[in-house]
């Protein structure tokens, strides 16, 4: 991207009628981008090469990380994340579990809670929609470190949550420092498993350096405190898109249903959800992209603590550089990030543009698209 | 997003749905009693009010809570958390938040960052955005497919990858550094693009006959067109900016360059994080939100829109 096409367009504007009011049009274009083109360039596509050449490298944070004098680490970065035995290599799993964990339980809760409220919310004999609209929107435009304050009070021992539930005769956890994991506690309750010595065949295999109980493990209780904070965030959000598609509607085909006498359960199942169907993608994808990013809520809450369970990739990135100084490390976990949403990303594109396609999405990915 | 996909499928679906048990009798010409009988109606309604009465308590009551105990003393918002009423009413700790924290001068930056960056998006993402959408030059659709895919690199893997730049340019810990790296965004580019592209051209060409330049017809003719997009973009870059934390992380370290988030993430995680103080923590947290709630309740037709077209630029 450089400034030659305004010097090669330019004489052959002129020779084109139109020059009167289409002149100059090359050179004003680049002028206009050229502010965008800078700051985006030098502060978002320079930056992410830095960091893929830092990721090849052991730097520790002193001097410039391109001079000579800093060691390479040729693929060790990348290698010792997947194939080698150590730290390094258990904490990245744990931090990838713990969001696989987390993207589980967010991206259904927000999308059934999102399109439940969407669905009540648009009833035409409810007055007061405006007022219920804004209730829902509102914790989404705030900021997540101030929430993540309130929501650190409402989690406390002594705090809300836990009066909530003693009023209910349940003795609630200490959230934030409780590191047992959901599936652990469930199976442990049902008394299906000791979890003083869990059953020698999860524990005695391991998959990249994690053995398969702790693969079990399920969500910690403290990351449950953070899904219930970003479910409550983002579930206003999603719920404006699945109104908007809603309000959408023809509402012909309502009162053609309804006139045929379909229920109202028939009529959601057959009529409103199949034509949601491009929302609901939307809904899902976007919820799984996001759900990669999360990292505000863990660097206010619990920095990546107990005992690890709320550890996700952008954070142990985040750790791994500024707290580790082992820079090199975290711009390859960080890259491995940016993978996981990239192909998520261009997944969404793809289903997206062909969404008047009706074919199986294998087959469309099988046979390049094409109609 | 037009959510409309072969409707006549779907109509055939629901005509092939069997008739009803209840609706044996009913004349199909009689539009009310389609929405089933009244006492049927009177149910819906009422449980429809109990599900949104639940969810919207579950909703607004964390700021209820957060609202009372910035007002509680310590021993009662230890003891009773959940009660909307303190008792006794404190201002101690709003006081404590003005004289023992570093909040007036996390509050100058914000307003200060906020404002100058609002300004920058605001302007060069609309100038950006027009040329895109209407001027002819070498280059223009491969650079607005590199703003497209600018849109989509997730901002949490940038942090490395910032934090060396600014370094590497000297920027890092300082003004220039919270502000340039985001002084213009993608996405503002898209939205101002998409919106120059739905109005008509043909006010513009008659203003470059009249022998107007490019600037000028833009900045005169153009732009004052453009009020609802441009108020949009206001709104989503003043409330982006107010709330950005991870950029503030990495591009800065002294207290003295301290904004509202970065400053409530110090309070809460750094050396005064133990346990306590929660009234003083609550209440700079409300404080930090209210800009954003004013703006939210006065504009908030803008930001529902600025929330849908985040949504359709996937």
């Amino acid at each position: 991207m450089t400034a030659t096409g305004a010097s090669l367009t330019r004489p052959v504007v002129r020779k084109t009628p139109r020059t009167g009011i289409y002149g100059r049009q090359g050179s004003a274009g680049w002028l206009f981008v050229s502010p965008a083109v800078v700051i985006l360039g030098v502060f978002l596509l320079l930056p992410i090469l830095m960091a893929l050449f830092v990721s090849f490298t052991a730097w520790n944070g002193q001097g410039s990380p391109f001079t000579s004098t800093v060691p390479m680490a040729g693929g060790d970065n990348y290698t010792n994340l997947f194939a080698k035995d150590g730290l390094t290599r258990l904490d990245f799993m744990t931090s990838i579990r713990n969001n696989l964990y987390y993207v589980l339980l967010v991206v259904p809760l927000q999308t059934v809670i999102a399109l439940s409220l969407a669905l009540v919310v648009n009833q035409r004999l409810l007055k007061g929609k405006s007022f219920f609209r804004t209730a829902f929107f509102f914790p989404s435009v705030t900021s997540s470190v101030a929430i993540s304050v309130v929501f650190l009070f409402i989690f406390l021992n002594g705090g809300a949550v836990n009066a909530v539930l003693g009023f209910f005769g349940i003795q609630g956890p200490q959230w934030f420092q409780d590191s047992r994991g959901l599936l652990h506690v469930i199976l442990g309750g049902l008394g299906l498993v000791n979890n003083d010595s869990p059953p020698a065949a999860l524990t005695g295999h391991t998959a990249f350096g994690l053995s398969y109980w702790d693969w079990l493990a399920g969500p910690s209780v403290a990351m449950c405190a953070i899904i219930a904070l970003v479910v409550w965030t983002t579930s206003g959000t999603f719920m404006l898109m699945f109104l908007s598609a809603l309000q959408n509607l023809p509402t012909e085909l309502d009162e053609a249903s309804l006139l045929d006498g379909a229920s109202r359960r028939q009529h959601l199942r057959y009529v409103t959800l199949p034509m949601l169907k491009p929302t609901l993608f939307l809904v899902l994808t976007l919820g799984l992209i996001g759900t990669w990013q999360v990292f505000d809520q863990v660097y206010v809450m619990s920095q990546g603590n107990p005992a690890k369970t709320t550890l996700t990739p952008a954070f142990l990135s985040y750790r791994t550089a500024f707290y580790d100084f082992n820079y090199g490390s975290g711009a390859a976990i960080s890259f491995i990030l940016f993978l996981i949403i990239i192909t998520l990303t261009l997944l969404q594109r793809y289903i997206m543009r062909d969404r008047d396609d009706r074919r199986p999405l294998w087959r469309r990915l099988s046979k390049g698209g094409a109609r | 997003m037009t959510a409309v996909t072969q409707p006549q499928l779907d109509v055939a679906v629901a005509h092939s749905v069997p008739r009803q048990r209840d609706g044996g009798g009913r004349e199909p010409s009689l539009p009310p009693s389609v929405y089933g009988s009244p006492a049927r109606r009177l149910a819906t309604r009422i449980g429809g009010y109990a599900v949104l009465a639940f969810f919207a308590i579950l909703f607004i009551y964390p700021f209820v809570i957060q609202l009372a105990n910035a007002f509680k003393t310590e021993q009662d918002a230890a003891a009773n958390p959940l009660s909307p009423i303190p008792s006794p009413l404190s201002t101690a700790s709003i006081e404590r938040i003005f004289v023992g924290t570093g909040f007036p001068t996390w509050l100058a930056n914000s307003v200060l960052i906020t404002v100058l960056v609002t300004l920058g998006r605001v302007f060069f993402d609309s100038l950006a955005g027009y040329a895109l959408a209407r001027l002819r030059f070498r280059g223009r659709r491969v650079l607005f497919g590199t703003v497209l895919g600018m849109m989509s690199v997730p901002g949490v893997v940038l942090l490395i990858p910032k934090f060396l730049v600014l370094k590497q340019l000297g920027l890092y810990n300082s003004y220039a550094g919270l502000i340039i790296p985001v002084f213009i965004d993608a996405a503002g580019i898209f939205i101002m693009k998409q919106s120059f592209e739905s109005v008509s051209v043909d006010i513009e060409e008659a203003a470059r006959i009249d022998g107007a330049g490019i600037f000028r017809t833009y900045w005169s003719v153009v732009l004052p067109t453009m009020r609802p997009a441009l108020i949009t973009l206001t709104i989503l870059s003043f409330q982006a900016t107010w709330n950005e934390f991870p950029h503030t992380l990495v591009a800065v370290q002294s207290p003295q360059y301290f904004t509202l988030p970065r400053g409530l993430a110090d309070l809460v995680s750094g050396s005064l994080g133990a346990g306590t103080q929660y009234p003083l923590k609550l209440g700079a947290a409300l404080l930090a939100t209210i800009p954003v709630a004013v703006l939210f309740f006065v504009f908030q037709r803008y930001f529902v829109r600025g929330a849908n077209e985040g949504g359709s630029k996937g």
